[in-house]
């Protein structure tokens, strides 16, 4: 067993909570469906689409993450059973998984937890937030305190949004 | 022009607060250079050869006389007092220091100006006609839609990470000074049956590594879907757009890759989602920025002057300028200014504070205090009258910008090259002025209009491509070379520049750009352009003048 003290990275709700959730990097790791059966785990689409079967099975709420060259199109059948949609951030300047979080919102009408992992960081979280996630792995180096100020940089934007639905320009 | 609100105002004052907070972060090594990068990028903030280069940004060239002002100190409190004109109607100072940014933005917040997103990948400062308002052959007023499309681009969340920049221009004039087509999407105000207003909208133009004339995607779009087309355009870019290579990742390159139909059919079903969702422009915003953009209190003038016809019969050296340096306005007795910052001499487009105050004080004096700034490096008094312009012209000529080379030849565009960027093959500055002391102002006169663009390197920042005549600086084996291209245009008939062969040493360029006009001359018809010249000669009679030889035999690098 894994004895380490792992810190609180994770956002949601605007504070720092526990995280409930095992993140599976890679569909090498298709032993760890059966070995870690209750636990719940975020897996990889390729890992998702082929092993229905065995995810049915399981004990534990299973999850899926995309990475930013995947579309949300690929799970859009399997969206009402997703607790969790995870959008991986290779890097933080890859800036598809925002529009990835607005189609699942706005073409799926998805409900149920978006969440940023990968190359997360303070100065992009609020539009992060605005694009639709709901909940922010931090990168391992970020300072969860000073990270949750960020979502306050501003006041107000010009644009729809996750925060406010409706443009500046029909509030003013 | 256009006003801010407190929204406006407390945007900019949470954007100088956030970046405040970033470049201590970065100073005090809590922020690695790779992460502030592009931050501080989106602040319009490189780090070039020599100090930080920071882009302020003008939208769609509008400048006030309060506004100029702040400038001119920031040149002097900040930089070493001067600044530079860009092609993309911005203002460059290349001297201030990292630590003192934070403190030159909240100063800019204070005249309602920014340097948002004056440069990473991101949407760009909308750029239109300088001439928008005030020409004759209007359809509309592009400028309240560029302010709503700056609107809407300022710090849209979706797209602040694209791949590569993104550049928009609305052009609502027939003449087009605003170089549409060549950008990353142009929008071309129009007109339907119903007298409707809407764009014709082209995707995929751009100049860099490889230009590009925009494709149509839409012939008609009512103006009310703007922002959500524009929505749907970006979204399809961000998702699909390149990004593995940096040379590639450009929308014109995806636009050609997937082909302009399939492009469209993507856009359309994006925009399914959005269309008359709340981004739906409503008729009150519409009006709302349109009416920071009326006509200023023009006088009732006959469209004579006496004045005016008097001192254009006694001084030819006003008459010279009067000529070269004078549109026809929309109003009766006015007329626009060109003021042009292209004296030999001078860096191109380069204004010291001086000059800009002075040009604040004139624009007060004869043009309701406001200003534009020109894609051609150039500044605009839009709405003088025509009784003044002489007294306006004297006092320019007190300052060194009288200079009546407006569309001539020695009127270039051009970077600021390898003296100050740090991406540059190559000086372009130096070559600018040796072109520009070539030629004597009766040998300017009679080769006519005639347009120059330099760049110092591939990246195009000089627009060399739709230069009549282009010259792009390449390295060589570690020396700089200039590589000529003729035929390029950035008018409605857009064009892109074809190269003439091998590249020259800098000190052969005048004698070539020298070569290429007489071939011009001795060719041309009464009144015959250049462009017009060379499309009816073809490229050969330059290539024998430039190479001796028939043009197939040589290699072009």
């Amino acid at each position: 067993m894994e004895s380490r003290q792992m810190s609180i990275r994770l956002i949601k709700h605007g504070t720092l909570v526990p995280d409930t959730w095992v993140l599976i990097k890679s569909a090498d790791e298709l032993e760890n469906l059966e070995k870690r059966s209750s636990e719940d785990l975020i897996v990889p689409l390729a890992l998702w689409l082929t092993e229905q079967q065995s995810i049915a099975s399981r004990q534990g709420q299973t999850a899926v993450w995309l990475n930013s060259n995947e579309l949300p199109e690929a799970i859009a059948g399997y969206l009402d059973r997703l607790p969790l949609v995870a959008l991986n951030f290779p890097e933080f300047k890859d800036g598809r998984p925002y529009s990835s979080a607005r189609e699942l919102r706005q073409r799926w009408g998805y409900q149920g937890e978006i969440r940023a992992v990968g190359d997360v960081l303070r100065d992009q979280l609020f539009f992060m937030k605005r694009c639709g996630f709901d909940a922010f792995l931090l990168r391992e180096d970020q300072n969860p305190d000073a990270a949750l100020t960020a979502f306050h940089d501003f006041q107000d934007a010009y644009q729809p949004g996750v925060i406010q639905p409706l443009p500046l320009f029909r509030r003013r | 022009m256009y006003r801010y609100d407190h929204y406006d105002h407390q945007m900019l004052a949470d954007r100088i607060a956030q970046f405040r907070d970033q470049t201590r972060r970065f100073l005090e090594g809590k922020l690695s250079d790779a992460e502030f990068l592009p931050l501080r990028l989106q602040n319009g903030l490189y780090v070039q050869r020599l100090a930080p280069m920071l882009r302020v940004a003008i939208p769609y060239g509008m400048l006030s006389s309060a506004q100029m002002r702040k400038l001119a100190f920031i040149a002097d409190q900040f930089d070493k007092g001067y600044g530079h004109l860009t092609t993309r109607q911005n203002i460059q100072f290349n001297w201030p220091a990292l630590a003192d940014v934070p403190d030159i933005l909240a100063h800019l917040a204070e005249v309602e100006m920014h340097a948002i997103q004056t440069s990473g990948n991101c949407i760009r400062n909308t750029t239109t006609d300088q001439f928008a308002g005030v020409s004759v052959d209007e359809v509309e007023d592009a400028r309240a839609y560029c302010e709503i499309i700056r609107q809407w681009s300022t710090f849209h969340p979706e797209f602040a990470f694209l791949p590569r920049k993104f550049k928009i221009a609305v052009c609502g004039t027939r003449q087009d000074q605003a170089a549409t087509q060549v950008h990353d999407i142009g929008l071309y105000l129009l007109k339907n049956e119903h007298n409707e207003i809407g764009f014709r909208v082209l995707v995929g133009g751009g100049l860099g590594r490889t230009p590009v004339i925009g494709s149509e995607i839409k012939a008609f779009l009512p103006q009310e879907h703007l922002l959500t087309y524009l929505d749907a355009i970006l979204r399809v870019y961000n998702r699909e757009g390149r990004r593995d290579n940096k040379y590639k990742a450009r929308i014109k390159i995806l636009v050609k890759e997937t082909g302009v139909s399939d492009f469209r059919d993507k856009v359309e079903y994006e925009w399914m989602l959005l269309k008359d969702g709340p981004l739906t422009l409503t008729s009150v915003e519409v009006e709302r920025c349109r009416a920071f953009f009326h006509d200023p209190q023009y006088k009732s003038l006959p469209s004579h002057s006496n004045d005016l016809e008097a001192a254009l019969n006694t001084d030819v050296l006003f008459s010279a300028w009067y000529e070269q340096n004078i549109s026809e306005h929309k109003k009766p007795g006015y007329a626009i200014v060109t003021v042009c910052v292209k004296k030999t001499g001078f860096a191109p487009g380069d204004l010291d504070s001086d000059q800009m105050r002075f040009i604040a004080d004139l624009s007060e004096r004869y043009s309701f205090g406001e200003m534009r700034i020109t894609h051609t490096q150039n500044l605009v008094l839009a709405d003088v009258e025509k009784s003044k312009l002489y007294d306006l012209w004297r006092d320019l000529k007190t300052r060194d910008l009288e200079a009546d080379n407006l569309g001539l030849l020695s009127d270039m565009i051009c970077c600021p090259g390898g003296d100050f960027c740090s991406l540059a093959n190559a000086k372009s500055i130096p070559v600018a002025e040796a072109i520009q002391r070539r030629f004597s102002v009766s040998q300017l006169r009679d080769i006519g209009q005639l347009s120059l663009n330099i760049s110092g390197c591939m990246n195009a920042c000089g627009h060399h491509h739709v230069g009549n005549i282009g010259i792009l600086g390449v390295d060589k084996k570690g020396e700089e070379y200039f590589q000529i291209s003729l035929g390029g245009s950035a008018d409605h008939n857009t064009s892109l520049g074809k190269i003439v062969g091998p590249s020259f040493s800098q000190d052969e360029v005048p004698d070539v750009i020298e070569k290429i006009v007489t071939v011009y001359q001795q060719h041309k018809a009464s009144g015959e352009s250049f462009l017009h010249t060379y499309n009816r000669l073809g490229m050969d009679p330059f290539k024998e003048a430039l190479y001796g030889i028939k043009a197939d035999e040589h290699q072009t690098d």
